[in-house]
């Protein structure tokens, strides 16, 4: 049975590790187009309109692969997790329900409108059409949030006779306050990615010198947003779920850290190889104290290290949960300083001309989506051992009926199918920016 | 309580087959139907704004099942694993298929996507209706409620049956034959001219299949689940549903012939609609039967969610209805009207 759930395990993360590089873009660049069709309105100048439609063509084919690579997440709660389905879906049914009715269906609707009803459409309309998609991606990213939420951090509910959990304060689960850092936080990382995204693109036509126009809108609109994002990811809400973190999870945060012994005034780790037999860090480059201030706010306050938890309750994979975390982190900060460097320039108006900063944009395309995965890695690994904290063990979640053979069958499968997918993207997004921004729709 | 989310739960799933069905049959009807290019840009235009808000029905009742029932949802997912992840491919194939084949003007690629949209569509109309057989056949639950049923097994209707079995496949075929007629009319409405004829062919040469796989299905369903009409002795209410099925039977196939192809795909969305709520009624308050013993059937009393968490989703279900059905007339008020080719967009 062992191996069932490690193929239940991988089954999930692959395909929500995959699912989650096209929502990141779609929520990120729903604001942008949002901007950029107000610019274009308030303005009244077509090429902000242009570069609108342009990232509408790109918002579209990512929007497609969200969709599809999604609807698979919603089933494997039932067929990969059955246990844990039954044991929380009087619980997050609930948000996994409203985001079918309150986001979907808002999403659906007015993408189509947005995509292929420019012509039937008045300019204010059409704007606004891109403001529901807008507000139909992020809702949707909320019910997602606030359902990982519950599991991370279970509130609003009660055990009924037969050990499952039954909700019984709605607004308790809405409310959770996990719920609201996280969200902040991982709405503010999928900014940073459509803002990255969107100024690549820029640097790309700019140091081309094709497009130069578009260009200069794509770097600008981009560096900005990114400039703001990036700094709201670290703060309030990454500190802020740093904080929360300490509070409710302590074992996660030493594991995170690998602080394996408790103690006041502990250090920070830049860089250094968890070695958990030995319970030390290898080779460690470390800012002394600086762990109490940043989880506690005072230099010598005592930081709680996974030798004050027992050993069966520390999260299963201390050095992949480890990197993530410094993965995450690290590019954080350099992603905050390429954004500063890139707006104090675009501020003194060197910007357009500075190369070896478009070079910068361009080259920083993906790391953002290792970001915002390796964010994501920390939260679920973190979690581990449990699936729901401190109520479910993940060993216990998944489909008991569902043998490793079967699990392994459709892990291959959606493998196959996800290769597919990502080569149809990367080439269908490539010939767009390759048509550029005034190339016309094609509509069906 | 629990009957009244076990009406919503049916409404939204019988929402979901009546819409997403006319483009799923615009799928299978589409290489016949439609011949040159130019067609079939214009059967492709007249899902386009609308097949992906309809497949959402899919998703909201699916979410509104496992809030309601978490139990069944556990249960029938986990039981039904290998298809279920067919369908997520199949799902997946005919987006891309629809979405991405208009991306490139090259007639290797199109041609391409047109194989995938159709044969995928094919596969689902026949993977729904087995599924819907196996629903209402039953499935080897266990004590703990569980199952897993294999593709198949001796095609037998016994109590370790597959997936597939005779009754299941011929549930296939009845969502079949019915999709094609089903979307052919709808392809009939928003069309005109050849194509708009060919596709009101296809729908009246498909009649007197559905008739006969109407009759059939009803007949086999009486001896595979005798017990099935249980409800219809107590409540007679429910023979209202027969009569309902083959009314607007006889309704499709005289508008078909006399060229009034709105009505002829009203009365086929009732058709449908009268006979999934007939198979709702047939089976309530059981929403799983179990082939094993009646005792392991899952029931929407021992399925349900608690009472605080279906109370509190009325309310937002309702106003989350409300939005959803606003944006629906909008956008189809919008869309309305034949497909035309000329000018950008739809």
């Amino acid at each position: 049975m062992e191996s069932a759930l490690l193929v239940h395990r991988l089954h999930f993360a692959f395909t929500v590790t995959f699912h989650y590089l096209f929502p990141q873009l779609t929520m990120g660049l729903a604001p942008l187009i949002v901007v950029l069709k107000t610019l274009g309105l308030r303005r009244n100048d077509e090429t902000y309109n242009q570069a609108a439609r342009f990232w509408a063509r790109i918002f579209g084919i990512n929007f497609v692969l969200g969709v599809v690579t999604g609807i698979p997440m919603e089933f494997q709660f039932g067929t990969n997790w059955s246990h844990f389905s039954r044991f929380a879906g009087g619980v997050i049914g609930q948000t996994l329900a409203m985001e079918g009715m309150f986001a979907f269906f808002l999403e659906s609707a007015f993408l189509g409108l947005f995509l292929y009803g420019e012509k039937r459409l008045s300019p204010k309309a059409h704007c606004w059409s891109a403001v529901a998609v807008f507000l139909g991606s992020w809702l949707s990213g909320f019910f997602i949030i606030a359902t990982d939420a519950w599991m991370q951090h279970p509130v609003g509910y009660e055990r009924a006779a037969d050990g499952s959990a039954q909700l019984n304060s709605f607004w308790a689960l809405v409310l959770n306050p996990w719920a609201w850092w996280q969200y902040a936080h991982n709405m503010s990382g999928a900014g940073i990615t459509g803002a990255f995204v969107m100024a690549s693109v820029g640097a790309f036509y700019l140091l081309g010198r094709k497009h130069v126009e578009h260009g200069r809108i794509f770097v600008k609109v981009g560096v900005v947003a990114g400039c703001v994002f990036s700094i709201v990811q670290l703060f309030p809400t990454g500190d802020g779920q740093g904080r929360m973190l300490a509070q409710n999870q302590p074992v996660t945060l030493a594991a995170m850290e690998a602080l394996f012994t408790g103690q006041p005034g502990a250090p920070l780790v830049l860089i250094g190889q968890p070695n958990v037999p030995e319970k030390k860090i290898d080779n460690p480059i470390v800012v002394p104290k600086m762990l109490s201030f940043l989880t506690y706010r005072r230099w010598e306050a005592h930081v709680h290290g996974l030798d004050e938890f027992p050993q069966e309750l520390w999260p299963g994979t201390i050095p992949l949960l480890y990197y993530s975390y410094h993965i995450m982190v690290g590019l954080g900060t350099i992603f905050i300083a390429i954004m500063v460097v890139a707006v104090f320039l675009l501020w003194r108006g060197k910007l357009f001309d500075a190369r070896w900063m478009l070079w910068v944009l361009l080259l920083s395309l993906p790391f953002p989506y290792i970001a915002n995965t390796a964010g994501w890695m920390t939260a679920e690994l973190g979690r581990q051992p449990w699936l729901v904290y401190g109520l479910m063990l993940t060993a216990d979640g998944y489909s008991k009926t569902v043998s490793a053979g079967n699990g392994m069958f459709t892990l291959l499968g959606f493998m196959g199918m996800y290769t597919v997918l990502g080569i149809l993207f990367l080439f269908l997004v490539r010939r767009e920016i390759e048509h550029g921004p005034l190339a016309a729709t094609s509509a069906h | 309580m629990e009957t009244l989310w076990f009406i919503i739960v049916a409404v939204m799933l019988t929402a979901y087959v009546v819409l997403d069905g006319f483009d799923l049959g615009a799928g299978i009807i589409y290489l016949f139907a439609a011949r040159t290019g130019d067609e079939r840009r214009m059967v492709l235009r007249s899902i386009g704004p609308v097949w992906d808000g309809n497949e959402v029905w899919l998703l909201a009742a699916g979410g509104t099942l496992y809030f309601a029932f978490p139990q069944l949802y556990a249960s029938s997912f986990s039981g039904f694993y290998l298809p279920l992840m067919m369908v997520l491919w199949l799902l997946m194939l005919r987006a891309i298929g629809i979405e991405f084949r208009a991306h490139i003007d090259d007639p290797v690629w199109q041609g391409f996507f047109d194989v995938v949209f159709c044969v995928s569509s094919v596969l689902l109309a026949i993977f729904f209706g087995a599924a819907l057989g196996n629903v209402i056949r039953g499935v080897p639950l266990g004590p703990d409620g569980y199952f897993f049923e294999p593709l198949w097994t001796d095609f037998r209707v016994g109590p370790h049956p597959g997936i597939l079995d005779w009754y299941t496949v011929m549930a296939g075929v009845v969502a079949l034959v019915t999709l094609t007629a089903h979307g052919a009319l709808y392809v009939a409405v928003k069309t005109e001219g050849d194509l708009s004829r060919r596709a009101r062919r296809i729908a009246v040469m498909a009649w007197p299949l559905q008739l006969l796989l109407t009759c059939v299905s009803l007949i086999a369903t009486y001896y595979i689940q005798p017990q099935a009409m249980d409800n219809y002795k107590t409540y007679s209410a429910g023979l209202l549903v027969p009569v309902v099925v083959l009314g607007s039977l006889g309704v499709i196939i005289w508008a078909a012939t006399k060229n009034k192809e709105k009505l002829a795909f009203t009365a086929s969305s009732l058709y449908i609609a009268a006979m999934l709520v007939g198979a709702a009624f047939a089976l309530y308050p059981v929403v799983l039967p179990a082939s094993t013993d009646p005792a392991y059937s899952l029931t929407i009393y021992n399925s349900a969610a608690g009472h605080h968490g279906l109370v509190v989703g009325i309310v937002w279900w309702i106003l989350g209805m409300l939005l959803a059905l606003g944006y629906f007339v909008f956008i189809y008020r919008m869309f309305r009207g034949k497909v035309r080719l000329e000018g950008q967009g739809y």
